[in-house]
């Protein structure tokens, strides 16, 4: 607990400072809305239909066997939905090993609460601070017959470690061939995504980037339910997996989670909320976002708009979205890293590819996404697509 | 929700995670082994974390390496192959002697067809061991089959002591179907799941990280098995490569973690054109060791007797068995020198005179030396060398041609073995190639390809 002792006395500064030196406009700002706004209300997360809140909607998926739906569930945050599935998956296999920078002791984000007592710290240990050392490492482990659960700090962090997993991890089965060797059982989590304040460092989203490396699966949940099911499935999986966990939801998405062990299929997209106007896609956290963008222009245009949420965004489920754009004709991609070259290029390629799905389509697939610029600490809130502009944006492309 | 955690944080946490607590700047608190020793604790010591054992001293003096001695080079035998470590005792059978020395004439009349086979054109490219062929044949020769291997690339020597045969090497050279690599990979890109190596790849030093963490996998599977025989990974690699970052990822992990990996560094002088003038400005690699909290050797690479007997010390090193202690990565120097060019592309009379190599080839190399000491021991004479080098240019001829001939590997491999199972995309892409084959038939020569384009 050592970085809460840090915590309080500059949290309690940091209040002081603000509600000094100005008046409530610039020490809400931060988390308020504008007075009069109406779209840009910050995620209820109490509320929100993306969230299980209760047990039997958490029991009702038909993605979970007939076991786990007559199981129990119990209310977890994201943080504590990823800390259950590591203990799982310590628990059920000896090959399962955890570790990165300052895992021991929790986590920065507590991801790894206990985990290192509960299961010794042979298995759940810190390393050096050196990102290409900690996935050379993880890959030895996983051609070795290990299944190394790999931490990278913040997702900003990773670019030391890219020829590893270009070259190396991308790379092992398909170079050793018959040999049969491969890391498959390599699984890399990171934090990713804004989270307010994060800035350059503290902020990125870089999937993009991973996507175009043949030989990994790139997955990134909405949630702690997703994010129990999905890892499991990561670390179970006999590919390479990176696990982009957006951390602006560690403490704020809190849900009835499975108490059982679980699994969630990769490279399989779920629709959110079926609709027949215009199918919205995203993944991760902009999914709040999109929902709330929905409920207003439902109500306010009566539109009817399916909501895709893509889950693993390579190798991605082109079916499920395909089959939703030929029936709605209108699309519109949302995800928080930048625009170009960005999921939503190869999401919005494929569809107008698809000779069918171009046949049927009404509009211009429209992506919104973040600008074309680094993460600016100020403008975070303007560079992040926010509901005003997925509210645009559904509505631009009802109106061609 | 954890109850320590105050409930202003939360508060705030609800809405947006507080970053000031997770910051890369925040300063790193530990403190632990600080306050374990503070009861023992001295005037003249530090008490700062990160240096418990340091004294204080008032003399304002910069620690210079030249004031360290170069480190010392290990070795058995002299170059006319006379034993002149008067401890040393060979702990191998006559046979195994001789065995070492045809399976490095064996590396070394590979490398002279291979070259030809190369300029001739009929493989796409080449990388010759000579002058090293006692680095790779003498720490295989120290090390079980069981222990798990991974190499750069010039430690051909390594795998066919273990067991390669010349028609494993000629089928990656040749790509053909009896590649396990499927025809993917650069000649000299060897594998191999039976003999325990892990297959080359081009990157330097990537798989020096993979070393340790493989040896982290043995140590936690003979922990959990302790009946198996303990094993260790062994890692391989040149000087240039240890300029690399994954080369201080590597020693630093397997340090902290106690892995039983062993890294064997061939110091031949360069780095494709570049003299280790221009690599380094330390003793060799071999001081850097100790500031990993690694044990280290500097060993005479041409001397394969020097080159085994440290291999087989370190193994023991690694596994604690010697000292009693526990698992701990090691590290060997093994001093040579690249008489032969970088690779089949690369001409190094651009950067170096010929009359340096010249000088090497006649002044001193690991074949002639342990062909002397064999001479001295009254196990080899020229008859027995001309035999040799005959039956083994026939042996490899035979794999050669026998490997030239070879239908490639199956046009479907190259869609394979990128996910465990072929993904929709990759079927949509199998069959569209397909298309292209079977409508622009005069464009693609499918011949030599296994099934041509019916694997599609």
């Amino acid at each position: 607990m050592k970085s809460l002792r840090i915590i309080r006395p500059t949290a309690q500064v940091l209040r002081a400072v603000t509600s000094s030196a100005s008046s409530t406009a610039t020490g809400r700002q931060y988390s308020t809305s504008p007075p009069n706004a109406r779209l840009n209300i910050p995620t209820d997360f109490s509320t929100t239909p993306i969230l299980s809140h209760s047990s039997q909607s958490a029991l009702r998926n038909p993605e979970l066997s007939a076991e786990v739906r007559n199981s129990t569930t119990k209310r977890m945050n994201l943080f504590q939905a990823i800390n259950d599935a590591l203990s799982t998956a310590l628990a059920t296999d000896d090959s399962v090993l955890l570790f990165g920078e300052d895992v021991a002791f929790g986590g920065v984000f507590r991801c790894s609460m206990n985990l290192s007592q509960n299961f010794g710290s042979d298995r759940v240990f810190n390393t050096p601070l050196t990102e290409q050392g900690i996935l050379g490492f993880g890959i030895g482990l996983a051609a070795e017959g290990m299944r190394p659960v790999a931490e990278i700090q913040f997702a900003d962090y990773v670019y030391p470690a890219f020829d590893q997993l270009v070259n190396e991890a991308a790379k092992y089965r398909y170079r050793d061939g018959t040999n049969g060797r491969g890391v498959g059982g390599l699984t890399v989590r990171m934090p990713c995504g804004g989270v307010g304040h994060g800035a350059l460092y503290h902020s990125q989203s870089p999937e993009s980037l991973f996507t175009h490396i043949p030989g990994l699966r790139v997955i990134m949940p909405r949630g702690p339910i997703q994010a129990k099911g999905l890892l499991l499935a990561a670390i179970a999986s006999n590919d390479p997996c990176i696990f982009m966990e957006p951390k602006a939801l560690y403490r704020a998405a809190v849900e009835q989670v499975p108490v059982s062990s679980y699994t969630l299929p990769l490279s399989s997209a779920e629709i959110l909320k079926p609709g027949s106007d215009v199918t919205v896609i995203s993944y991760g956290h902009p999914l709040y976002t999109c929902s709330a963008a929905i409920e207003h222009i439902e109500k306010d245009l009566g539109l009817s708009v399916e909501l895709i949420d893509l889950r693993t965004v390579y190798p991605w489920d082109k079916e499920t979205v395909l089959k939703s754009v030929r029936k709605t004709g209108r699309c519109v991609v949302v995800h928080e890293s930048m625009i170009n070259a960005g999921i939503g290029a190869e999401v919005a390629a494929a569809i107008q590819e698809d000779k069918e799905t171009f046949l049927r389509l009404e509009a211009p697939v429209k992506r919104c996404a973040g600008w074309s610029i680094h993460m600016p600490l100020l403008y975070e809130k303007l560079n992040i697509p926010d509901v005003a502009r997925v509210y645009d944006s559904i509505k631009q492309v009802t109106e061609y | 929700m954890n109850p320590r955690i105050p409930r202003a944080c939360l508060a705030r946490a609800g809405r947006s995670l507080s970053l000031s607590s997770v910051c890369r700047v925040t300063p790193r608190r530990c403190f632990s082994r600080a306050r374990q020793r503070l009861g023992e604790h001295k005037d003249d010591r530090l008490r700062f974390p990160g240096a418990l054992e340091a004294k204080f001293t008032t003399d304002l003096n910069f620690h210079n390496p030249k004031d360290n001695d170069v480190i010392s080079c290990y070795r058995v035998m002299d170059s006319e192959g006379v034993i002149v470590d008067k401890t040393y005792k060979r702990d191998f059978s006559d046979e195994e002697a001789v065995k070492l020395y045809t399976d490095m004439l064996g590396v070394s009349i590979m490398d002279l067809i291979c070259l030809d086979a190369q300029r001739q054109g009929r493989i796409s490219f080449y990388m010759v061991s000579s002058g090293e062929e006692g680095i790779a044949v003498g720490s295989s020769s120290a090390l079980s089959v069981e222990d798990v291997a991974f190499a750069q690339y010039r430690e051909v020597g390594f795998l066919m002591q273990r067991g390669f045969t010349f028609t494993d090497a000629m089928s990656q050279l040749f790509a053909n179907i009896k590649d396990p690599g499927r025809g993917r990979n650069m000649p000299v890109h060897y594998g191999s799941t039976a003999l325990n190596v892990h297959t080359i790849s081009s990157p330097l030093a990537t798989q020096l990280p993979h070393a340790a963490g493989a040896a982290y996998a043995l140590k936690m599977q003979h922990l959990s098995s302790p009946k198996s025989s303990p094993r260790i990974a062994v890692c391989l690699f040149g000087e240039g490569a240890a300029s690399e970052g994954d080369f201080h990822a590597a020693f630093n992990i397997a340090a902290t973690r106690g892995c039983p990996v062993l890294f064997i560094c061939r110091n031949n002088g360069y780095a494709i054109s570049t003299p280790t003038a221009d690599q380094y400005r330390g003793d060799g690699i071999v001081s850097r060791a100790a500031g990993y909290g690694i044990n280290s050797i500097r060993v005479d690479g041409n001397d394969i007797l020097a080159v085994r007997e440290a291999t087989k010390r370190a193994k023991d090193l690694c596994l604690g068995t010697s000292d009693g202690g526990e698992a701990k990565p090691v590290f060997i120097e093994a001093m040579s020198y690249r008489v032969s060019h970088h690779s089949t592309s690369d001409d190094s009379f651009a950067y170096r005179a010929r009359v340096e190599v010249e000088d090497w080839k006649r002044r001193d190399n690991p074949i002639t030396r342990f062909r002397k000491y064999l001479e001295n021991e009254g196990l080899w004479d020229d008859a027995k060398e001309t035999e040799a080098r005959l039956s083994i240019k026939k042996e490899l001829l035979k794999a050669f041609s026998a490997a030239e001939k070879e239908k490639k590997p199956e046009i479907l491999s190259m869609f394979e073995d990128i996910y465990e199972e072929l993904t929709p995309e990759l079927k949509a892409q199998r069959a569209e190639l397909k298309d292209i084959l079977e409508r622009y038939p005069d464009e693609y020569d499918l011949s030599e390809y296994d099934k041509g384009k019916d694997s599609l």
